[in-house]
């Protein structure tokens, strides 16, 4: 049996924001991302999702249980562990390959070593052209690619992604789904990858986790035995689409309950 | 059907394309002329007004003395402008040199002034957010000066720093350095989370993500700040020179209203309005330069 990347052992996680009540957002989560497996998060709004990303990476402290990469505990966060978000956050004040060479030059990478690669990375992502443009004047979609194409210069084992696509429109985010079916075979890392959209999760996922309602718990996990590339005419997709909606129905009716009883 | 309506859209697509072949000026150029335009309009305007005055007889040339009189008669007003940055020395009659030795005064007075404030500011604003106790100790009062006209600051500056260039670069100084202290602090709050979140994934020190993250990030809106407080800062330095220095333009300006001269008086404020309006355009080149990833007139929020 192959040795997880990411061993989550009986996490939970309690907010306490100053001067609100704490909220519960995690309890007893376990779960196991193996080398190079694509892992798909699929739950109700405010359920943990994200909160268990930022534990992974290391910017948010577990409040109970462990979570370790490679048999050692995540205390901080770490390039090996990428993460990236919905809005693609490059920083405005430097130029795209600048952007993708932030990681290695903070690592102290030389700077023709550094751009070298970054040079690389943004070929490799298809904005070969961009690389003295401004992050504002990149397309949405592009500006996603050159996030990516930033974790993977630091090559990470494990990348993280918090809703990538979801604000991009719909052409856009199936191309971005191929593109980032590619990027993991080549580079071999996990991916850990939240989204709202059940077609995205059975485009991509080799095992989708369904959470409950907040507190957020493992509810099922679903492998998705599908050849890709997966034409959502394929009726083994349709079941799969019939099983995540009836999941996740019964979780956003429990979790709206929730919001009304407070 | 469906054909023809490709070619419909082909066709429309093949004039827009073609539509402005009409030889023009780059619109650059033209926003450019026409802003220049409209300036001369607007003066020439305010000028003809004030000379129609004087002609109609309702302006006292000796009191308002329009355009043409306070600019006719520059060498015998040059003579008012000394050249050596000392007290007392008025009136010997240096010329053109004294007065763009006046101006330089006054603008190093300024430039230091300006300079000083903008990093002291972003520095004692840093500390203020890093330390707590610092943050306790000093936020209060800061908020408790900040409000403080810079021209109360006047006395104290000549109790404190006595008669001389100091006090004058001293209330420049206090003019911008609370603005930018509080300017410092509630943006270092307003650093976007995520910029954050990457310079720690990617494994930068705090001194790394200060200069690198956070100081880029505020600095758009720090400029606007010190912009902002620029036309301020020019006033307390006239006011200082007036009081406290007995050089630069605000002693000339002083002088001319002791002495009743009023071409002088106008002489001095023209001279002043065209000063500040340079500092302006180049505090705008600088920030343009300097924080190239910011659109012009934008004050740095995203
Ligand atoms: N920094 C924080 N401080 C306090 N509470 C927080 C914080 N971050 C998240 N929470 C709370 O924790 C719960 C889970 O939030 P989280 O963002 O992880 O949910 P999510 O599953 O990502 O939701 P969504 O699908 O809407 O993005 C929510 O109730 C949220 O209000
Ligand atoms: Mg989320």
């Amino acid at each position: 049996m192959t040795e997880p990347a990411i061993a989550i052992r009986n996490v939970a996680k309690t907010w306490t924001p100053e001067g609100r009540p704490a909220v519960h957002a995690l309890r007893n989560l376990s779960l196991d991302i193996l080398p190079g497996e694509f892992v798909v998060l699929l739950g109700p709004s405010g359920c943990g999702k994200s909160t268990l990303l930022y534990m992974i990476a290391g910017l948010e402290g577990v409040s109970a249980g462990t979570i370790e990469q490679d048999g050692i505990a995540v205390t901080q966060p770490s390039a090996e562990r990428g993460l990236i978000f919905q809005e693609a956050s490059l920083f405005p004040w430097l130029t795209i390959v600048d952007n993708v060479a932030f990681g290695l030059s903070v690592r102290g990478v030389p700077v023709t070593e550094r751009r070298a690669i970054a040079v690389e990375m943004l070929r490799s992502v298809g904005l070969g052209d961009m690389l003295e443009k401004k992050p504002d004047e990149l397309s949405g979609g592009m500006r996603q690619r050159a996030a990516c194409a930033r974790a993977l210069a630091m090559r990470p084992k494990v990348l993280m992604m918090d809703e990538p696509f979801a604000a991009l429109d719909v052409q856009t985010r199936s191309k971005m789904q191929d593109f980032l079916l590619q990027i993991w075979r080549d580079s071999g890392a996990s991916i850990i990858l939240v989204t709202h959209s059940i077609d995205e999760a059975i485009a991509l996922a080799d095992r989708v986790v369904v959470f409950t309602a907040r507190p957020g718990q493992v509810k099922t996990i679903v492998p998705i035995d599908l050849p890709r590339p997966r034409p959502s005419r394929d009726a083994r997709y349709h079941q799969y689409r019939d099983l995540f909606t009836e999941l996740l129905a019964d979780e956003v009716d429990r979790a709206f309950a929730e919001q009304e009883a407070l | 059907m469906t054909m023809t309506t490709k070619t419909g859209i082909g066709t429309v697509a093949e004039q827009g394309d073609r539509a402005p072949a009409r030889p023009s000026i780059p619109p650059k150029l033209r926003r450019y002329g026409a802003s220049i335009g409209w300036g001369i309009a607007s003066i020439g305007l305010f000028t003809a007004i004030w000379e129609i005055l004087w002609a109609v007889g309702w302006a006292n040339p000796l009191l308002l003395p329009p355009p043409h009189l306070f600019l006719q008669d520059i060498p015998t007003t040059l003579g008012y402008f000394a050249q050596k940055n000392v007290i007392g020395s008025r009136g010997t009659g240096n010329g053109l040199t004294g007065l763009l030795m006046t101006i330089l005064w006054t603008t190093t007075r300024v430039v230091l002034g300006l300079t000083l404030g903008f990093v002291l500011g972003v520095a004692v604003g840093a500390v203020v957010h890093y330390v707590r106790i610092v943050r306790n100790l000093l936020l209060p009062t800061i908020l408790l000066l900040a409000p403080i006209s810079p021209v109360a600051w006047l006395p104290v500056a000549i109790f404190v720093f006595g008669i001389g260039d100091v006090p004058a670069i001293f209330l420049v100084f206090i003019t911008v350095f609370f603005a930018i202290v509080l300017s410092t602090v509630s943006q270092f709050e307003s650093v976007p989370k995520n910029y954050l979140h990457v310079a720690r994934i990617m494994g930068a020190s705090e001194a790394q993500t200060f200069w690198r993250v956070i100081l880029p990030a505020i600095l758009p809106s720090l400029f606007m700040t010190l912009r902002l407080n620029l036309f301020a800062a020019w006033m307390v330095v006239l006011i200082a020179e007036a009081v406290g220095v007995g050089t630069g333009l605000g002693q000339i300006t002083s002088m001319a209203r002791a002495t009743f001269n009023a071409k002088l008086v106008f002489f001095t404020m023209a001279i002043i309005g065209v000063l500040g309006f340079t500092f302006d355009w180049a505090l705008r080149y600088v920030q343009s330069r300097m924080l190239w990833w910011v659109a012009p007139n934008q004050g740095g929020r995203r």
